[in-house]
């Protein structure tokens, strides 16, 4: 515990809280992008020691989250088949489909399992020639060096039984959609550490001279996020808009290089539909043509699949940042993480999930801050 | 499940062509793919994402790190079932 009392203490804490009232002039609306992030300042009421006027609102940063239902149901009509061996990281077990969860496919005698890595599918793959093996590669930057890794290898050693059913999203082309929303009210992004830490954030320069936001790659743990929204604020307060790392005893502007070298051999971008967002041209991952015979989709005979989400859900406008949980009539009622209705409470990174975790639906919402203008 | 968790490298191997480690993370040793930090020596601290380390952090980042993802039940990957390797 020799390490740690730096970035947990108290008085670091008010310091920083009160160099923040020392500068403030007005009132300002930021947006952590990373869904740990968003645990992380809901559970340590991150948003509520901040000055009055001081807004954080909650991104779109949660993989799980934002993985469209067609896709959930897509990988539930192969994790059905019989020859089929359905591998996921463990947090999509229990996101509901159309028709139960992986789970429920499990119990009917589906081969569901999870795996640690996505190489672990190319062990399961060879002790199972018999058996098509299926991981389902969702992710952010920071897990495409790993997804890109199973198809390489896969190709590489011929292990011709297993592929992937891609849903990979992209952090940048998120955040245009956001500033580009004519309802936007975020003036500053806390940027993801851990994406960067993969892709740099060179990346993220032109959005911040584009549309002049302070953009300031931030960790995840108390005082890096209170570090980093002074950071933000400073900007702002000064009339300044350019990417800055605060994160920089973990990553450089130039993030891992070899990674995402064998990503860009691997994937290559395109168009993506977020749940609860829509489609973001340019938003995602998906693997290039030399890789068709990893690609699940193309291996699969999984026609559209038509869904519905509820119309009650407000989840597209937490996601941008334009609303709260609390702005729900259905949250912690109709809508809890045992019965989620919709992307923020399908995941613990969820902010819908996150409030609830944390209590937040048996209290009335602390309105900190001025009242900002909400449209819509 | 975008965070990465640090851990130190205990032994580097060969798997196929792949620089692979065995990292341990408070009480869990794990095998983790090393190819995108190929520079890592036995003793370093890498952060470690879903089997891949992706960067290479000082020993207190890496304790501070552990314990911030201890506090926010960020650590449950790790008990995922271990895969064995099939005989070749």
């Amino acid at each position: 515990m020799k390490y740690l009392d730096e970035y947990r203490d108290g008085d670091v804490a008010q310091k920083i809280v009160g160099e923040m009232r020392r500068i403030q002039t007005r009132p300002w609306v930021l947006m952590e992008v990373c869904g740990g992030q968003t645990h992380a300042i809901v559970k340590n009421g991150i948003d509520h020691l901040l000055p009055e006027g001081v807004e954080l609102v909650h991104g779109p940063g949660c993989p799980v989250c934002v993985t469209p239902l067609e896709m959930i149901d897509k990988a539930h009509a192969i994790a059905r088949q019989p020859k089929v061996i359905f591998c996921s990281f463990g947090d999509m077990l229990r996101v509901p489909g159309s028709h139960g969860d992986l789970f429920t496919i499990k119990s009917l005698g589906g081969d569901v399992r999870v795996v640690y890595s996505p190489l672990d599918c190319l062990k399961i793959a060879r002790a199972n020639p018999d058996k098509q093996v299926v991981f389902f590669a969702i992710g952010f930057e920071t897990t495409a060096p790993a997804n890109a890794m199973l198809a390489w290898r896969a190709r590489e050693q011929q292990v011709d039984n297993v592929s992937l059913l891609v849903s990979h999203v992209l952090v940048p082309p998120a955040l245009e959609a956001i500033l580009q929303s004519p309802d936007n009210r975020v003036q500053g992004f806390l940027g993801p550490g851990h994406v960067c830490a993969v892709m740099g954030y060179r990346e993220y320069e032109p959005i911040s001279a584009r549309y002049r936001v302070p953009i300031v790659v931030t960790g995840f743990e108390p005082i890096d996020i209170l570090h980093g929204t002074l950071m933000t604020l400073r900007q702002l307060e000064e009339g300044r808009a350019v990417v800055e790392n605060q994160y920089s005893r973990v990553l450089g502007a130039d993030g891992n290089k070899p990674a995402q070298a064998l990503v860009s051999r691997v994937f290559e971008v395109g168009d993506r539909k977020w749940r609860g967002i829509g489609n973001i041209p340019m938003s995602g991952f998906r693997l290039r043509e030399e890789f068709a015979r990893q690609d699940a989709e193309k291996l699969f005979d999984v026609a559209e699949i038509a869904t519905l989400e509820p119309e009650i859900c407000i989840s597209g406008q937490i996601l941008r940042g334009i609303r709260k949980p609390h702005d729900c009539p259905a949250f912690g009622t109709l809508c809890t993480p045992q019965r989620p209705l919709g992307a923020t409470m399908v995941s613990a990174e969820g902010a819908c999930a996150a409030y609830y975790a944390y209590g937040r639906h048996l209290q009335p919402p602390i309105v900190a801050c001025a009242p900002a203008t909400v449209h819509g | 499940m975008c965070l990465a968790i640090p851990g130190k490298v205990i032994e580097t191997f060969d798997q196929a062509g792949m620089l692979m480690g065995k990292v341990q993370f408070g009480g869990i040793v794990r095998e983790a793919c090393l190819e995108y930090v190929p520079e890592t020596q036995i003793g370093d601290y890498v952060l470690v994402h879903v089997g891949f380390a992706i960067s290479r952090i000082d020993e207190a980042e890496a304790e501070r790190t552990y314990q911030a993802l201890r506090d926010l039940d960020q650590l449950t990957e790790l008990e995922a079932p271990v895969v064995e390797e099939y005989p070749q």
